[in-house]
Order: C-alpha cells, then structure tokens, then sequence
C-alpha cells in the first residue's frame, strides 16, 4: 500500500538530467514496458464493455423492433419519453429504487446488529460466524427456488407450516396460512434478498469493527462511559466510511438484480423490476430502441450512485494508500 | 478478524511501526473486557440458526422422499431417502443434469483463468511496478464494473446473434471473463501491494532477474490472495444467471439456466428442487468456505482488510 505511491516518486533521476535524444527514448521505452501488462487487460475490458455501450446509446435514439424491421429509423428522443410515461416502465423505475434502498437499508442494519454481536466472545463464535455467512453462498437462482417452493409456499412451505404447527400447540386446529408470494410479492422479493445480502453486510462492518482502536474505547470505559455512549460517539463515527461501502457496494449489485425477481415472482404483481423489465423489453416484446432507452436510464441512475460509491472506495483506498 | 480460519500467515509487514500497532490492537481486542457476553452469544446463536434455517431446511428436505417434503405442519423427523437425488440425476426422468453442470464449470473455470492471465499483469504494472497515473486506471476499471449487465446486453446479443456466437459456450466464457476482470484487477492489486518493497529492493540490489523476482518474492505473499481473487471469480460466474439466459440456449445452458427450466407443475417436486439447489450450490459453497478468510478483503475490492 505504502509502496506504490512512493515508488513512483522515489525516481525523479530522469527529469534532472537533461535527456539527450537517445535518454528520451529509452525513458519512452521504460514507459511503454511500464504500461505493457497493463494493456491486455485494459483494451478487453474497453472492446467487451465500452463498445457494447456506445451501440445501446445508439440504438436508444432508433426506432427498431425486430418484428418490424420496415420501420426501423432515427427516433429522437421519443423512446426516452417513452420510458418516463409508460406505465410499465415508470413503475419499474419506482419498483428499482424501493427495493433497492430496502434491501440495502435493512440489510446493513441487520448485519450491523449481527456483526456487534460477533464481535464479542462468546462459544462457538467461529461456527455461528459460518452459518451466518451460508446464506450468501447459496446460488441466487437456488436461494429464489427455495423461497418460493421450500418457504413460501402456501400449502407446504415453511413459513405456513410452521405457523400450523405453534397454532397446534395451542390447541387451535385454524392456523392463519397466507399466500405471502401473491399477497406481498414485492416483501417476498425484499425479504429473500435482505436474507442474501446480509452476510455480506454482516462480514464488511465486523472487518471495520475489529479495526478500531481499542486503546481509545478503552481509555472512554476507564473514564465512565456508558456502552452506548462509546457506540454512538466512538462505533458508529469509525463505521461510518464502512457503512457506506457496504450500502454502495450492496446498490450497486443489488439495482442490477434479475434473479430474486424472474425466479419468485416471474416479475408479476408490480415486482418488474428495470433490469426485468428491460430483459422482456428486448427478448419477448422485440423493441430495442426502447429496450436501450431504458437501459440507458438505469445507467445514468448508476452513476448517480456511483458517484458516492467511487469517492467512499477512494476514501478508503487513500487512507490505505497513506497509512 | 477470523476466527473460524486462524489468520495464517498475514504477513503484512509494511514497516516495523504497522506490525507492532496491528498486534497491540489484535491483542487488545483478546482483552476486551465485555460483561454480556452468554447474551450476545445467545443471541448471536438465535439468529444464526435462523438465517441459515432456509439452507439447513433445504438440504434436510433434499433428503426427504417427495410425499414428505409436502406435508403440513411440516416432518422434520421423516426417514432419510436418496431418491430425490437419483431422480435429479435423471434416473427416471431422462433429463441429464450433467451438460448444465459441465457447462457451468467450463465457463466459470475457463472464465477465471482468462481473469487471472489478464488480471495479475495488470495489477503488477498497478503496484509493484506502477505506470504513472495508476489511480485513474483503477477507477476505470471500477467504473466498468458499475455499469449495469442490462445496458450492455442488447448489442451483445444482437453481435452474438448474427455471427453465431449465441449458444456458444466461448461467448459466454468472454462475457464472464470482461464482468470479472475488474473486480480481479482491484483484488489482485490489493494483494500485490502487501508485498514489501524492501523485498523487492534487495533482490534488486541482489541483481535478481524479473522472472526470480517473482518467483521468489512476489509470488510467495501474493498466493493466497491469487487464490481467492480465482475462487470469487469462480462463484460470480457459477452463480450468473441473466447473460447465461439470454446467450446461450439448448446447448450452452449453464446450470442456473438449467434450474430455472427444471420446476415442473406437474405433481410433487419440492425435494428434487432442493436436491437441485444443493447440488448446484455445493461448489459456490466450498468455493466460498475455501476463501472464508480474504472474502471480506475481495469483496470490499481491497477496501477493507
């Protein structure tokens, strides 16, 4: 960490002296076998990546369905306005944010009370540190099936028999068994994802928990100070930059999420959301400007978010950089 | 901060000054004097048990013979069967699950290595060696990475479409190889950079050739990162569900496109279901559990230790 920057301060012998022709040119090969390695990596990325954009702002200005290919022209803006007045699209907009800020909000608080408390000692830490961290490692799509068919179904799943079963303990042969996936769709979707996601949170603020410095909680302990005294005024202001790593790195992943959505819910029931509804935009209903457009849309939402997020990493990452 | 996994060798020596902080401080929180503890741990436990209930039910239910599975209130204490398994295995249905699976480890072991060759380089030529600007590099590269599947997706299955590269598992294999390079690039420099440079200065002085060098120093220290950055690589690409979808198809199908197609309304299914689950995630399990201990570093991109 410490290294890198110093490195390339640690070698101003070129600029001193004066380059005499042949100098220049070995310091440009230095340079060039400098950037070499680099290279492979960074034209992929710029061909599978970049390219592939460029294409959707280009389409998203087009007026092309396959179905029609007749009709295909220069579009203007209208896919655009399309994208903001069709119904549809508008609530996967509002569908996008909601659970994206839910699941990011609940999950960071969840695995915020979970880290605190596996950050104390107590038996079989390692063990329930593992099983916390199971649900992350389950494959998405398996996770989605399991909600939908294991726990939420309403005949046999567990959530319902579950609920029979402490009913039954207490005599009652009426137990309420509710379809949550018709009834609460998008909760459902939330839920699973939170359920997924927490691990992750979870692992980020127990990383940043065990970072801080001891001496000073325990020179406010010696002083009085109650537990939530030093949670408020020394925890939280050190988990802070982890906080937001955790919650921009969560929206980031979680605004792109396609799983939890075509699995539980095949999108129905007002859970489309825009990478769900962008997928059947292009793939069944065949309107690619439209489908770009839309694309576009959540690319400009990400980078809003990004924005933050590069700045917390960067914080991160110089603070690193300096220590 | 593992405890499962006892911190090995976290050989971080970025000056004697760190070292010793970093021991005082892992040393003191050993001392830490908490009084609630049997409560913390309690509840700690509570929860546990209840975020991993979904798993544990899954894989007990998988062992459930189907009319089991089904029932409410449900049978925990049912007999143990392997039938769900063997019909998954396409023992009675005909349907193999084995060209999904071997797709999946295909493009996801193909894909990490196509990672790895890309990514170590570039990471070198970001730490050890740096070229000038390094940092607007990184963020380009991070940058990539935010940019959602879905904004992408349509000219690369148009592309793929019109010179037959759709169904074809190298497609995929690329696609996977561009959606992780990023985030292997940020690991892999995170981890190059713990290798000392007073290291890397000796052998230098030393008068040790590049490949000795690396061989010698470099690789030692960074190993362990090397191989989590390849076992995260591989669960984000066993787990990819969207481009698998829209790429590929009867014969490149991956293994949670495979999942997707595989519940059938027909009759009792819950047990194959989770028998399915289990099997598709055993490796993202292992793969996970294997990189328990550098997870937090590589999915924080670096950012946290």
């Amino acid at each position: 960490m410490t290294t890198a920057p110093a490195r390339t301060a640690a070698r101003p012998g070129h600029s001193t002296i004066k380059p005499s022709r042949n100098a220049r040119s070995r310091e440009r090969a230095l340079a060039w076998a400098r950037r070499a390695p680099l290279l492979p990596a960074l034209i992929f990325l710029i061909i599978v990546t970049q390219l592939p954009f460029v294409v959707t702002l280009i389409i998203s200005f087009m007026n092309w369905n396959s179905l029609r290919p007749d009709q295909t022209g220069f579009a203007g803006f209208s896919n655009y306005i399309e994208v903001l007045t069709n119904a549809d699209l508008r609530q996967a907009i509002f569908t996008t944010i909601l659970l994206t800020v839910s699941v990011v909000f609940a999950s960071l608080l969840i695995g915020l009370g979970l880290a605190l408390l596996l950050d104390k000692k107590f038996i079989g830490r390692g063990l329930a540190r593992t099983l916390l961290i199971a649900p992350f490692l389950v494959v998405p799509v398996a996770a989605a099936l399991i909600w939908k068919h294991a726990l939420l179904n309403p005949t046999y799943g567990l959530i319902n028999g579950v609920l029979t079963w402490v009913w039954s303990l207490f005599g009652s042969d009426a137990p309420p068994q509710p379809d949550l996936l018709s009834q609460a769709p998008l909760m459902a979707v939330i839920a699973s994802l939170v359920w997924q996601w927490t691990p992750f949170m979870m692992l980020i603020l127990l990383a940043g928990l065990q970072s801080r410095p001891m001496d000073t909680i325990e020179a406010a302990q010696m002083d009085g100070a109650t537990p939530w005294i030093i949670f408020r005024h020394l925890t939280l202001p050190h988990l802070r930059q982890y906080l937001e790593l955790g919650g921009l790195l969560g929206a980031i992943y979680i605004v792109q999420n396609f799983d939890a959505v075509f699995t539980l819910t095949s999108g129905g029931l007002g859970t489309a959301n825009l990478p769900y509804a962008i997928y059947q935009t292009f793939y069944f209903a065949n309107e690619y400007g439209l489908a770009s457009a839309a694309g576009v849309v959540v690319v400009i939402g990400t980078i809003i978010v990004a924005t933050f997020a590069l700045r917390t990493v960067f914080s991160l990452f110089k603070k690193e950089a300096a220590r | 901060m593992s405890t499962l996994t006892p911190a090995a060798p976290q050989s971080t020596p970025a000056g004697p000054t760190a070292l010793n902080t970093g021991q005082r401080r892992r040393g003191k929180t050993r001392m830490d004097p908490t009084r609630n503890n049997t409560a913390a741990g309690i509840a700690a436990w509570l929860l546990a048990l209840l975020f991993a209930t979904p798993v544990l039910w899954m894989i007990l239910t998988s062992f459930h013979s189907e009319t089991d599975a089904a029932t409410n209130p449900p049978s925990v204490a049912a007999n143990l069967t392997l039938d769900a398994y063997k019909e998954f295995f396409g023992e009675s249905s005909g349907v193999s699950p084995w060209p999904p699976l071997i797709n999946s480890a295909t493009a996801s072991i193909l894909s990490t290595v196509l990672v790895l060759v890309l990514a170590i380089p570039a990471a070198y030529a970001l730490s050890i060696k740096p070229v000038k600007k390094w940092t607007d590099v990184m963020f380009f590269f991070l940058s990539t990475k935010m940019m959602p599947v879905v904004a992408a997706i349509l000219p690369l299955y148009l592309f793929a479409k019109t010179t037959g590269a759709l169904d074809n598992i190298w497609f995929l294999i690329l696609m996977y190889t561009s959606m992780n390079l990023p985030i292997a690039v940020w690991m892999m420099r995170s981890f190059l950079a713990e290798v000392p440079e007073e290291m890397l200065e000796a052998a230098q002085i030393d008068g040790a050739g590049l490949l000795l060098t690396l061989r010698k120093i470099v690789a030692p220290v960074a190993m362990p990162g090397i191989a989590a950055t390849a076992l995260i690589c591989f669960i984000f690409s066993w787990n990819e569900l969207l481009l698998a979808r829209v790429l590929t198809g009867v014969v490149a199908g991956t293994a949670p496109v495979f999942l997707t197609g595989f519940v059938s309304s027909q009759g009792l299914f819950l047990a194959k279901v989770c028998a399915a689950a289990v099997v598709i995630s055993l490796p993202v399990l292992f793969a996970g559990f294997a990189a328990q201990d550098k997870l937090v570093q590589g999915l924080s991109l670096g950012a946290v230790k």
